[in-house]
């Protein structure tokens, strides 16, 4: 493998995703600053009648509000660039930890979401590509169009309401059971309140990778090394495992690494609904009680996930495809 | 000379028609014609060279040959395979064993699949590892060329490799579609060499070319094809002087046209298929053409051991 | 009956639903979503074929104004959208190397961050309300058609009636406004129906996370995170209907578009 060649191609991502995140961080940091929520009341919360102004005052002075907002731009910067994200207001807690906790909780979520549609969008692709034309593959391409129209907190509802207040199988909410503590609560706890809302995002994630594993296999079983694979008396399954899943796979695990994207969205919805203590949740409550630094933190946090699922995509085509590890073009 | 058990044809075409549902402009379909009652036939040991210009369906030919058209086309006619008429069924078990295709370029290989390993896959029975490195041995390949990836071969060697792929299946006819485009002169001669070798050992070469040159330097009989159908066959040995001894007008005027034959070149141009003449085909370019020849299609005729759709030819 | 024949009928269909709707949002007068305390609670009837809520409104009545709604922010975000798609695409394809790379430098930022986390982070920037959701779905839905009419322009540039004209010694604008744009259009309408769908999800989702339209908008997403409040008590409709209605919409939305392409361009959209 030409190892120059990928360490510079290495280089170059990592080189703009930093120029990204600073450039990131410098929009989103004034985007916040324009904001007409007054900082200190979402940190005091509704109660603003009840602090006097010496009071408000001393807050504005701790979270150094009081500056402008290009000072306030560099300390938070220089401090981000320590590994320091700030605390959060509403947590009380460094924005990092927040993060940290929250993420692994939706990391959970989103994996378990993540493995299930891949698997499952990727088998009606196949489906769907090998007997084109058919009625499995209209119902199976009806299927995955209905589902890329489908609000997904609305799906979330439903499921809510069927599995959770009509059959009581699952919580309504929560990502543990009420009033418990942290210790007592098992890991099968854990994956109880899971499932719902992993369920939901496996529903919806399905429709991207089916449609696109589909009209994969459909151009490749149209190509022309196919026609010829055919002319050799392969056909059937022998030819879909030869041909097929070869030349379809490879997108297809690509294009669900560069979905970390619509994962976020996803989970964020789909945490409000179920009351999912995860990233999303959190993110929806920094910007609805103006807790900015860990609404700064969330951006730049999930900017970089999705930067790697899109950077893995690109690894994963380099390690695996022949044309560009054996260097088509170099 | 052919012997008595090769004078039966391994493949005869006859009749055959095949057409196309197509969407026109607006809202309207219409059945496109693309191949309309050909017939060919090859025999053992001898290399038929098909011939026409682009986009006369002569790709199509071998596509239905193997059985391989789109789903939106419709046959009619007869495929008779050593003797026996072939049905979608026996296509399939016919191909890649009794019938083998060579394609005109790398692009036909699979870019992910190893090169040995597709050409093992084409290996009807016997150590598919041992027949496959024999061949490309034969071929001059060298051995770690089945490790190679198809976009690592060079030109050359792509050629090769395919023309392995209908060696190792042991087929008895081998249908070569446009082998030679864009190819310098050596390689040329190099690739029909190979065809020549296939048809000397006993199969019958089917090879569809738009270059009659090219044809007329490897081929025993020459199947001139216009506008979706056979106009003529003709032996290559009839193609000499000013043509006095070929049958159809429009092959007389191909022979023409080629530089060393005066590069006279031929009125008009070849109707597409959704707007073919009535009567004959050729009719509306015909030196010598009379009202009779626009009012019903000329039927295939023996003539000088050779077959001709030319009420005029004698 | 032919495919293209279904595609016709298909996006008849498609667009008359969708007007239907726009003109009942707009006819139907209020009276039937005042709170009604005697009919509240009811689930569906011929009378409320929605049900109605704890207030004796009538869902039918809130949906389809909420669609409405939902619609129209859909069109302004969308309309935003394909212009800055159409200005940042052109200018890419025609400024030279520099300006293409820092505008799909400037695509790989938009698409970075999440679609949902960008809109919080704008709405939140904006201060909520109608003018957060419009900017936020804005900016965050060109990169897409930009990339495409990038891709048109570039093959545009090419061709050969605008190779003479810049022989002649047309100017870029001159070229860009009587050669490209004409050829533009029809992409750029059938680029902004189909960004319609996922602005009105995102308006619908945005709305449902609270930051969207104001409470008192029927919007679908505030009526859905309302019904969340009811979950438990069986009254399924609230949250049934309403979101279904979305689907439909918003299904009906990507069939236009989808067979708008098919019917522009036969060759490309043939499966």
């Amino acid at each position: 493998m030409d190892v120059r060649g990928f360490g510079f191609f290495l280089l170059r991502k990592l080189l703009r995703m930093a120029t990204l995140l600073i450039a990131l961080s410098v929009l989103s940091f004034w985007l916040v600053s324009c904001s007409p929520l007054d900082p200190v009341q979402a940190y005091v919360g509704a109660d603003m009648t009840r602090v006097s102004p010496e009071q408000r005052e001393a807050i504005a002075e701790y979270w150094g509000l009081n500056q402008p907002p290009l000072m306030r731009f560099f300390h938070w910067g220089s401090a981000v660039l320590h590994g320091d994200l700030g605390t959060s207001m509403m947590f009380r807690r460094p924005v990092a930890e927040v993060i940290g906790e929250r993420f692994l909780a939706s990391l959970a979520l989103m994996s378990a979401a993540w493995l299930f549609s891949g698997v499952l969008g990727f088998t009606l692709g196949v489906i769907a590509g090998m007997k084109h034309g058919t009625w499995a593959d209209r119902f199976i391409k009806w299927y995955c169009f209905t589902l890329a129209s489908t609000p997904a907190f609305w799906l979330g509802l439903l499921l809510l309401m069927v599995f959770a207040v009509w059959l009581g199988w699952f919580p309504v909410g929560l990502g543990v059971p009420a009033g418990k503590l942290a210790g007592e609560v098992t890991i099968a706890n854990r994956i109880y309140h899971l499932i719902l809302p992993a369920l939901t995002l496996s529903i919806l994630g399905v429709a991207n990778v089916a449609l696109h594993t589909r009209q994969k296999l459909v151009d490749v079983l149209a190509s022309d090394y196919v026609l010829f694979a055919r002319a050799r008396g392969e056909a059937g399954l022998l030819l879909f495992w030869r041909h097929g899943l070869r030349n379809v796979a490879l997108p297809a695990v690509t294009i669900q690494f560069a979905s970390f994207g619509e994962l976020v969205g996803g989970t964020v919805l789909a945490e409000q609904v179920f009351s999912y203590p995860g990233l999303g949740q959190a993110a929806v409550a920094a910007g609805l009680r103006g807790d900015v630094p860990l609404l700064l933190g969330i951006v730049l946090f999930t900017a970089l996930f999705v930067f790697v699922g899109n950077l893995a995509a690109d690894i994963i085509y380099r390690l695996v495809d022949p044309r560009m590890r054996k260097g088509e073009t170099a | 000379m052919r012997t008595q058990s090769a004078t039966a044809p391994i493949l005869e075409v006859q009749d055959l028609c095949v057409s196309f549902v197509q969407y026109t402009s607006g809202l309207r379909q219409r059945c496109l014609e693309v191949i309309s009652s050909l017939s060919v036939s090859i025999y053992p040991g001898e290399i038929l060279a098909v011939v026409g210009a682009s986009g006369s369906g002569k790709s199509l030919l071998a596509h239905a040959v193997l059985g391989l058209l789109p789903g939106n086309a419709v046959t009619s006619g007869s495929i008779v395979f050593a003797g026996q008429k072939l049905t979608p069924k026996q296509q399939a078990s016919l191909r890649g064993r009794e019938i083998a295709l060579i394609p005109q370029s790398v692009n036909y290989l699979d870019p992910l699949l190893r090169v040995g390993k597709q050409v093992r896959t084409a290996v009807n029975g016997g150590n598919a590892a041992r027949i496959q490195r024999e061949v490309f041995a034969r071929y001059k390949l060298p051995p770690d060329t089945e490790r190679l990836f198809p976009f690592q071969l060079s030109g050359g060697m792509a050629r090769r490799v395919l023309v392995s792929t209908a060696l190792v299946s042991g087929a008895r006819l081998v249908i070569a579609d446009e082998p030679t485009p864009g190819l310098d002169e050596a390689a040329i001669e190099e690739t029909l060499g190979y065809f020549r070798e296939l048809a000397d050992e006993g199969r019958g070469v089917m090879l569809i070319t738009h270059d009659i040159e090219t044809a007329l330097r490897v081929a025993d009989r020459i199947a001139v094809f216009y506008a979706g159908t056979t106009v003529e066959t003709a032996l290559a040995t009839d193609f000499t002087g000013e043509g006095e001894a070929l049958r159809h007008p429009y092959t007389k005027a191909l022979w023409r046209a080629l530089p060393q034959n005066g590069f006279e070149p031929i009125p008009g141009s070849q109707p597409q298929s959704h707007a073919l003449p009535a009567g004959c085909l050729f009719q509306p370019r015909c030196p010598v053409a009379t009202p009779e020849c626009a009012s019903s299609r000329p039927e295939v005729r023996d003539v000088r051991g050779g077959t001709v759709r030319c009420i005029h030819a004698s | 009956m032919n495919r293209r024949q279904k595609t016709l009928i298909s996006t008849l269909l498609a667009a008359l639903l969708l007007t239907g709707v726009i003109a009942c949002g707009l006819l139907l007068g209020d009276e039937r979503i005042t709170t009604n305390l005697e009919a509240r609670n009811a689930s569906p009837s011929l009378a409320h074929p929605f049900g109605t809520d704890w207030l004796g409104r009538d869902m039918f009545v809130r949906t389809v104004k909420g669609l409405t709604v939902s619609m129209g922010v859909g069109v302004t975000a969308a309309a935003a959208s394909t212009a800055v798609a159409l200005t940042l695409g052109m200018l890419a394809a025609t400024l030279g190397k520099a300006v293409d790379a820092a505008v799909s430098w400037l695509i790989d930022l938009f698409l970075g961050v999440p679609h949902l986390v960008a809109l919080i982070l704008i709405s939140f920037a904006l201060g909520g309300g109608m003018k957060g959701v419009v900017a936020g779905i804005a900016l965050t839905h060109w990169p897409s058609l930009a990339r495409v009419i990038r891709a048109e322009v570039m093959q545009l540039r090419s061709a050969e009636f605008v190779q003479i004209s810049r022989r002649l010694g047309k100017s870029r604008w001159w070229v860009a406004s009587r050669h490209m744009l004409p050829h533009l259009i029809p992409q750029l309408f059938i680029g902004f129906v189909l960004l319609f769908p996922h602005a009105i999800l995102h308006e619908a989702s945005i709305s449902f996370l609270g930051f969207g339209l104001p409470p008192h908008q029927p919007a679908i997403g505030i009526i859905l995170s309302e019904s969340m409040r009811y979950l438990t008590t069986g009254m399924w409709w609230l949250a049934f209907f309403p979101g279904l209605s979305l689907l439909v919409i918003v299904r009906a939305f990507d069939v236009l578009g989808d067979n708008l392409r098919m019917l522009a361009d036969p060759h490309r959209a043939h499966q």
